[in-house]
This record gives C-alpha cells, sequence and structure tokens, in this order.
C-alpha cells in the first residue's frame, strides 16, 4: 500500500472518541492528549506494515492507555497513579474495547471532552480555539489561519485556555438525564458558534472560511451519532448543512456578497440539502420543537424554493414567530421583519424594527437592513445615515463593500433627481 | 447469477473526508462502474445517506419505529427494497407492511442513485 492518506483519515476519524476515553482513564487532558500522540507515533510505525486495524479508535485507546500507564509507573515514586479503580474498568483486547466504543459511557466521554472545551470561564473564541485543538486535532497553526491571527498569539491563547481548564473541576462522574441534556445543549451552542465563525467572519478580509464550517458540521455529525435521537441535535445538523448547503453562490467571483434572492441556486449543494430535510423529517416525527429545529425549517424554506420568487414568506413569518415565543430575542425579531417586509411591504417591517434600535444600535444587520427598508419608503436621507452607520459597523470588508453598493445607488438617484 | 455488493466503512472516517476526497472517491467508482455498465453488468447502485438519518421498524410483539439505524449485530442483512416515497410516513408504513416476521427494517435515504441496465434480470441464472 503505498497511499498511506487511509491512516490520516483513520486517525482523524478515531480522535474524538480516543481522546474522549483517555481523558476518562487519566482524569487529566495534558496526560490523555500526551497519550494520543503517542499512540498516532506507533500507528504510523505499525500500520503501514500491518494494515489497518480492525476498529482504529480501539487500537489508539488500548496503545495510548499502555503508553500512558508504564510513564506513570517510570514516575510513581513521584507521583501518585490513579485509583485502581479507576483503571480497573480497562479491558485488554482490542475487540472487547470495540465493542465498548458503542456503550453509552464512550457517549457520554466525547460529550464531555467537548464540554470541557466549553467552561463557561473561558471567552467563545476560545472555547472554540480549544475545540479545534484537542477535539478535531488541528494543528495551531490552521487554527492561527483559520481566525486569521499569528500562531504565537494562538498558541498562547491556547495554552491559556487549557491552563484554565486544567484548575477547573472537569466533571467525570457519569452525568444523569438533566445534566447530559444541558452539557448537550451547551456544547451544542459552541458548535453553532464554531459555524457562524466561519459562516460569516468577525473580522478580516475573508468573509467566509469553509474550514470552519466544515468542521462545525463534522462535530454535529459526531454529536448526532452518539445521541441519534434527540430532535434539537437533529436540528442543529441540519441547519449547519442548510446553510453551508448555500456557500458556493454567497460570494461572486470577485468576493462581493451575493444576497440569497440573487443567488445562482444551481450552485447549492443539493446533496447537502436532501440530507437535512431528511433530518428534518425525523426530527418532525419526534415532536418536540426547539430553537435550532425551527431554524432548520426556516432554511428548508429557502432551500425548497426553486427560485426566490417562489419562497413561502407566510410560511418564513410562521416559524419565527413561533421562534420569538419559544426563544425571544431582538435579532430574531429583526430577522421576521425581513419576512414582514415580503409579506406586508417596507412600512409595516419598518414598525417592527425600529423598537429595536436600543437592543441592536451597534449591530451591523440592523442597520443595513432599516438602511434598506427607508430606501423603499423614498426616505433616503435617512436612509443614507442609517447606511453609514452600517459601513461602521461591518465586521468585513464583504459586509462594508455589500452597504457601499447601497450608497452608490442613493447617489446616483440624487445626481438624476438634480439633472431634472 | 446476480450479486450484491455491500459497501462497508467507518463513518467516523467517512464523514471526516473533505469533498474533494469524497469527490474523488465517488470518481473512482464512477470510472469502475461504467466499466461494467458498457457490458450490460451493472444494476441499481445506491449510496445512501449518513445512518443518522435513519428510522428502524422492528416488530417482535409488538411493531415499533425507532429513531435509529439497524444496530444488531446478532442480524444479518437479507436484502433490500427501493422506494419511491413523498413522505418518511409514507415509506414507514411501507416497511411496517414489509415486517411480516419478528424482524426488522431499517430506513435510510438515498443519497446517489443510478439506475444501471441488467439485460438479465433473473437472480439464479
Amino acid at each position: 500500500m503505498s497511499d498511506l492518506s487511509w491512516i490520516d483519515a483513520a486517525i482523524t476519524g478515531a480522535r474524538p472518541q480516543a481522546v474522549a476515553a483517555l481523558l476518562r482513564y487519566f482524569r487529566n487532558l495534558e496526560t490523555a492528549e500526551e497519550a494520543f500522540q503517542e499512540a498516532c507515533l506507533r500507528a504510523l510505525q505499525k500500520w503501514p506494515v500491518n494494515g489497518p486495524p480492525r476498529d482504529p479508535a480501539a487500537w489508539l485507546i488500548l496503545v495510548g492507555r499502555n503508553f500512558a500507564l508504564d510513564e506513570a509507573r517510570k514516575r510513581s515514586k513521584q507521583q501518585a497513579l490513579p485509583d485502581e479503580e479507576v483503571l480497573s474498568d480497562t479491558g485488554d483486547a482490542e475487540a472487547a474495547m470495540a465493542d465498548r466504543l458503542d456503550s453509552e459511557d464512550y457517549r457520554d466521554d466525547v460529550l464531555r471532552l467537548l464540554f470541557v472545551c466549553c467552561h463557561p470561564d473561558l471567552p467563545a473564541t476560545q472555547q472554540i480555539a480549544l475545540a479545534l485543538r484537542i477535539v478535531s486535532g488541528l494543528s495551531v497553526q490552521e487554527i492561527a489561519r483559520a481566525f486569521l491571527v499569528g500562531e504565537a498569539a494562538m498558541e498562547q491563547r491556547i495554552t491559556r485556555a487549557k491552563r484554565r481548564i486544567s484548575q477547573a473541576d472537569v466533571p467525570f462522574e457519569t452525568p444523569g438525564a438533566v445534566e447530559r441534556a444541558e452539557r448537550l445543549s451547551t456544547v451544542a451552542a459552541m458548535i453553532y458558534l464554531l459555524f457562524n465563525e466561519g459562516y460569516s467572519a468577525s473580522g478580516g478580509e475573508l468573509h467566509i472560511r469553509e474550514p470552519l464550517c466544515e468542521e462545525a458540521i463534522r462535530l454535529s455529525r459526531l454529536l448526532l451519532r452518539l445521541f441519534r435521537g434527540n430532535p434539537e441535535i437533529l436540528g442543529l445538523n441540519a441547519l449547519l448543512l442548510l446553510q453551508h448547503a448555500r456557500a458556493p453562490a454567497r460570494l461572486d467571483a470577485e468576493q462581493n456578497i451575493v444576497l440569497m434572492d440573487d443567488q445562482d441556486r444551481r450552485l447549492w449543494r443539493r446533496e447537502l440539502i436532501a440530507e437535512a430535510f431528511a433530518l428534518l423529517d425525523k426530527a418532525v416525527r419526534l415532536q418536540q420543537p426547539g430553537p435550532y429545529q425551527i431554524q432548520a425549517a426556516i432554511a428548508a424554506v429557502h432551500a425548497r424554493a426553486p427560485r426566490s420568487e417562489d419562497t413561502n414568506w407566510h410560511e418564513i413569518d410562521r416559524l419565527y414567530a413561533l421562534l420569538e415565543t419559544i426563544q425571544p430575542s431582538p435579532v430574531v425579531t429583526l430577522n421576521r421583519a425581513v419576512a414582514v417586509m415580503k409579506c406586508d411591504g417596507p412600512e409595516a417591517a419598518l414598525a417592527m424594527v425600529e423598537p429595536l434600535e436600543p437592543a441592536l444600535s451597534s449591530y451591523f444587520h440592523f442597520h443595513g437592513l432599516r438602511g434598506g427598508l427607508l430606501m423603499q419608503l423614498n426616505r433616503n436621507d435617512e436612509a443614507r445615515v442609517a447606511f453609514d452607520k452600517a459601513i461602521s459597523l461591518a465586521n468585513t470588508a464583504a459586509e462594508a463593500a455589500h452597504i457601499r453598493t447601497h450608497l452608490d445607488k442613493l447617489a446616483a438617484e440624487g445626481k438624476k433627481r438634480q439633472a431634472h | 447469477m446476480l450479486y450484491a455488493v455491500i459497501c462497508y466503512n467507518s463513518e467516523a472516517v467517512v464523514g471526516a473526508w473533505s469533498k474533494e476526497k469524497d469527490d474523488a472517491v465517488m470518481a473512482h467508482h464512477q470510472g469502475v462502474l461504467a466499466k461494467f455498465a458498457a457490458k450490460g453488468k451493472l444494476g441499481p447502485v445506491a449510496r445512501l445517506m449518513p445512518t443518522t438519518t435513519a428510522t428502524t421498524v422492528r416488530t417482535g410483539r409488538e411493531m415499533i419505529v425507532l429513531d435509529g439505524p439497524f444496530a444488531e449485530t446478532k442480524e444479518q442483512m437479507l436484502g433490500f427494497y427501493l422506494f419511491d416515497c413523498e413522505t418518511l410516513d409514507e415509506v414507514i408504513a411501507a416497511a411496517r407492511e414489509l415486517v411480516h416476521e419478528p424482524g426488522c427494517m431499517e430506513i435510510r435515504p438515498v443519497q446517489f442513485f443510478e439506475p444501471g441496465a441488467l439485460k438479465n434480470a433473473a437472480a439464479g441464472k
């Protein structure tokens, strides 16, 4: 076998489960990571010769665990081993290990590993960076590039975050049902944040960072494989797939933003949309609506329309109204205003938007939408002020450029009027 | 003789493939399939969506519908059907009718489908 890329793929696929199990054994993130690294090194030596193991995750866990135990024994004079009780539930055979990888313990292991990254003391961007490093196994260089910061700065950020969680109590007991649900929702929120960081970058030149979106989808699929019947995780998966499906149409060749109305829908990734529909079908049968499912349902309405003029805006308005009742937020109302604009016109939408000013005065999209509505109502001076404000709050060059096209349109109209 | 060739792999691994890698794998498969299609030796081909999209209908004493894939290593795959249904409920209803003896049917949406064309479709020849 000359092409060894399968080893890379197998290790990447096995990583979350393997690191999570090692974390349970050793109750220390650093030891778990070290053990995993060593197991990977050995895999690179053994697998090309012996071929792929039956279950790469089980192999890596066993080898990593044995390595770390040896290390601990070597240091046992200085450092106590973990309690025998902690280590006693470790089987010897790879097959036995592989069998247990399907059990609930391991499911909770991976959830715990993700949950540890979501420590409430850590700012959101550090949670994301940590999850990318520890769970996904991206290199510091890759993460730094994704966040458009220097490698040294990212290294420091991740080290600091790791120190933070090593001092915190990691919850090692098996969670109860309520606790498990809480952990799931915290982790889901982190994955959603990670996706959004890629979907609409919060700084810099690049407007979309696909690798972050893809990583978020990979993590949400992992979570869904572990918690298959969870309606909100189904919803989160569907939502991310539907949003990501539009990526090829969201920017033109010059990297300018193309709004959904103007996107070439033939570029949308149909295979992702089909998968999302299948997941939503399952979620609907469970009859426990939640915010991710509703947002996915909204994205699905767009995905179902062959042309933008076929969009069922009344359905979108209805779904946003539902979202407003179960998760009220000014941003949700702002989004609903777009549906109201399509159904009832700009005046009704503006009436919905204006009261949001105190809450959203420093939100780019608020001023962008408000300017757009004022422009439709021919209140051009006010529109110009709103657009100027939006530009000053733009997160990326593409966002600013998009608003500038509106301002140019207003300027051209002004000139035309003067000429007459 | 008609043969079914069934593809197995770890979803954790396949799910971690980049789009380029996935496209390359599909292109390789298409190349092989084209060769056999040209000789009239290829029947329907389907790539299924991930098991996360699966629903299972199982019958024992009573019929139950589960929100997950079939996951019982003690049972073996015996065959499969392709249905073209409008909704998940419709195909669940079909599976319910099919599960006559105690056993189970897993429902998995199809991601890629190629109808193929076999000249001699009779099994056992």
